[in-house]
């Protein structure tokens, strides 16, 4: 079921959290929301909950084309997975699991067969066979994050949201779940919004990328596109690293380009029209990439990466002149 | 004991505990029994179920688990409101709740009284209604309320704030409506600490003396209680009768403890 927001508006006293905000999340996409931490996107995310309700006469929240603005949480139907997973710690697994069916009204509550069957068919799907009769506080960080996920797909909500899923997660676990997590949405096909403040994770995750800054969105498409083409200084540099170079043409507004894209020739090589001159500052050469650090000729520093290989060819050390060659550079005047 | 600790020094810290215990509890504690036992089986017999003491005792294990029961659903609730709400006077409304705690008791004791006297502020409506205030049963119940229900405030208020709201909205969000909510969600988390909480204020009401003196009015068979009736033996210097009646307090109190304290072992999710 597709999400449509409409100029959203949210403040918490004197500060604006949100600050009109229009978004369309596409039915049966995986879309991210990106941004720092304080950008609003806990705030965004608790809105199309339910959990918070946007300022008096600011936007609407649709699903599906139907208002949802003034709905309540428990009546969106909507599976919520928090940040720090607020599990219930004096049931089991299995009891968290089938909570939101047991508080169903009597008339609409299924059996308890066909409970515990749902139950297990959760368990099975989220990988935790077996374990429904373990508590909370008996399972690890990845375990927990899954009864969570598990807990809010039993209502079988019409859309997922998480609340940086992966976030109090060890490096391996994360990538683990990640992947998962992609192939799970695959199957089940439920337009899921998830927030992350890890540029990498959305990037590999997501069909869509919404990139938050300062309560605003700055740019919303595809992950190679926001990433190719990113629309502000601020998308360019959240998403990767960037040099921010001055040149003489509008000193106000810099060339950003990614290391990955800076060329090295030689110096002899070098054409004017569109080639600077620098010298090797700084070479770590330690991994599959090769890093360096330049030193242009008007002083600015600029890092670059090449393959080993190329490294190797070039045959550079410290102190060297080059001619370096930025493709892909972007200008935002 | 084979396994190696993380905090070093069991035997030291165990040997001051037994210490400590011994000092201020059991060396006291074994002083009156043996007091006590300079009477016989007989006569202690003949104390205890004497009509006044077993009226005394009732009065007091009654008024005191009533008193415990109210302070917990009072406790629970005003714990609620300093925790979940944000109003002005909040900070003093917290540090009133401590007065009990610092308040002598004897001052508790005469205030309530003159508030609850058939003349008094509540008292005089409470008349009205046919409800005799001070000098009754009721006036010893409203004492003990008084003195207990900061014990479950102060229990309670920790286990909440820490709660967060986070689970409850996990449970809206879920279908859960407020009453299910608090039901299956809050409760559960509260009870370890409630169940703390009842029986601090029925242990101290069991002992309070101070302000029930004074609204209680202390009638023979009527609304006496046992700390009394201890004392007014003392000051006859019946000095055995008013250990033996001590003591009978004393274990019918630890027996009550224990009770509990099971029965918080069987609640609580935590060690079941
Ligand atoms: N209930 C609230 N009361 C006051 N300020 C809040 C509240 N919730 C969020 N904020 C503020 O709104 C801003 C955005 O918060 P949030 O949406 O949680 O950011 P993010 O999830 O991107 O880190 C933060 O500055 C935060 O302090
Ligand atoms: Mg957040």
């Amino acid at each position: 079921m597709s999400i449509s927001i409409q100029s959203i508006r949210k403040t918490f006293g004197s500060y604006t959290a949100l600050d009109n905000i229009s978004l369309e999340v596409p039915d049966g996409s995986l879309t991210a929301l990106l941004g720092p931490s304080g950008s609003g996107k806990t705030t965004l995310l608790r809105i199309v909950a339910g959990l918070e309700f946007a300022d008096p006469g600011s936007g609407r929240v649709l699903f599906h084309g139907e208002d949802v603005t003034d709905v309540q949480a428990g009546q969106r139907g909507v599976g919520f997975v928090f940040q720090h997973y607020a599990l219930f710690k004096h049931m089991t697994v299995a009891e968290n699991i089938a909570f939101g069916l047991t508080v169903l009204p009597s008339s609409k509550r299924p059996p308890k067969k066909d409970i515990d069957d749902r139950v297990n068919e959760l368990l099975g799907l989220v990988k935790l066979d077996g374990l429904g009769k373990r508590r909370p506080h008996e399972l690890s960080g990845g375990q927990r994050q899954r009864v969570a996920l598990a807990r809010a797909l039993a209502i079988r909500p019409k859309v997922l949201l998480l609340d940086e899923p992966f976030g109090a997660l060890d490096a391996q676990v994360r990538k683990d779940l990640r992947r998962w997590l992609r192939i799970f949405h695959d199957e089940i096909g439920l337009t899921t919004l998830f927030v992350t403040h890890d540029q990498e994770e959305a990037l590999e995750l997501a069909d869509q990328v919404v990139v938050m800054a300062n309560s605003r969105i700055e740019q919303v498409g595809p992950p190679q596109q926001v990433y190719d083409h990113p629309e502000t200084p601020f998308v360019i540099r959240f998403l990767g690293n960037v040099n921010a170079i001055k040149d003489s043409r509008n000193p106000e507004a810099p060339i950003y380009v990614r290391p990955h894209d800076v060329s090295i020739l030689f110096a002899a090589e070098a054409d004017p029209a569109t080639d600077r001159l620098a010298r090797v500052q700084h070479l770590f050469a330690a991994g599959p990439v090769a890093k360096l650090s330049l030193r242009l000729d008007d002083g600015q520093f600029l890092d670059a990466e090449l393959s080993r290989q190329q490294l190797d060819e070039l045959g550079l050390d410290v102190g060297d002149p080059v001619a370096v060659r930025m493709q892909g550079a972007s200008r935002f005047e | 004991m084979g396994k190696k600790r993380v905090i070093p020094g069991f035997g030291l810290s165990f040997g001051i505990t037994v210490f400590w215990l011994g000092i201020i509890i059991l060396i006291p504690l074994s002083a009156l029994f043996i007091k006590a036992a300079g009477l016989g089986p007989g006569e202690w017999w003949k104390i205890l179920t004497s009509a006044r003491v077993l009226a005394a005792a009732k009065l007091t294990f009654g008024a005191s688990a009533a008193a415990a029961a109210v302070s917990t659903v009072l406790g629970l609730l005003v714990a609620w409101v300093l925790v979940r709400y944000q109003f002005p006077g909040r900070r003093i409304l917290d540090a009133i709740v401590d007065l009990p705690f610092a308040l002598p008791t004897a001052v508790a004791g005469i205030t309530l009284t003159s508030i609850y006297a058939p003349t008094g502020w509540i008292g005089k409506y409470l008349a009205d209604m046919g409800i005799q205030g001070a000098y009754s049963p009721f006036g010893v119940f409203i004492a003990l309320t008084f003195i207990g229900f900061p014990f479950v405030v102060r229990t309670v208020q920790p286990v909440m704030e820490d709660m967060g709201l986070e689970l409850e909205e996990a449970s809206a969000i879920l279908g859960a409506g407020r009453w299910t909510t608090f039901r299956r969600v809050i409760f559960p988390v509260l009870i370890p600490a409630l169940i703390t909480g009842f029986t601090l204020a029925f242990a101290r009401a069991i002992g309070e003396y101070g302000s029930v003196i004074f609204i209680s009015g202390n009638l023979p068979m009527k609304t006496e209680i046992l700390p009394l009736l201890i004392v007014a033996q003392l000051e006859q210097v019946k000095y055995e009768a008013a250990a033996v009646i001590a003591s009978g307090m004393l274990l019918v109190s630890f027996f009550l403890l224990f009770l509990i304290n099971l029965l918080q072992r069987r609640l609580n999710w935590q060690t079941r």
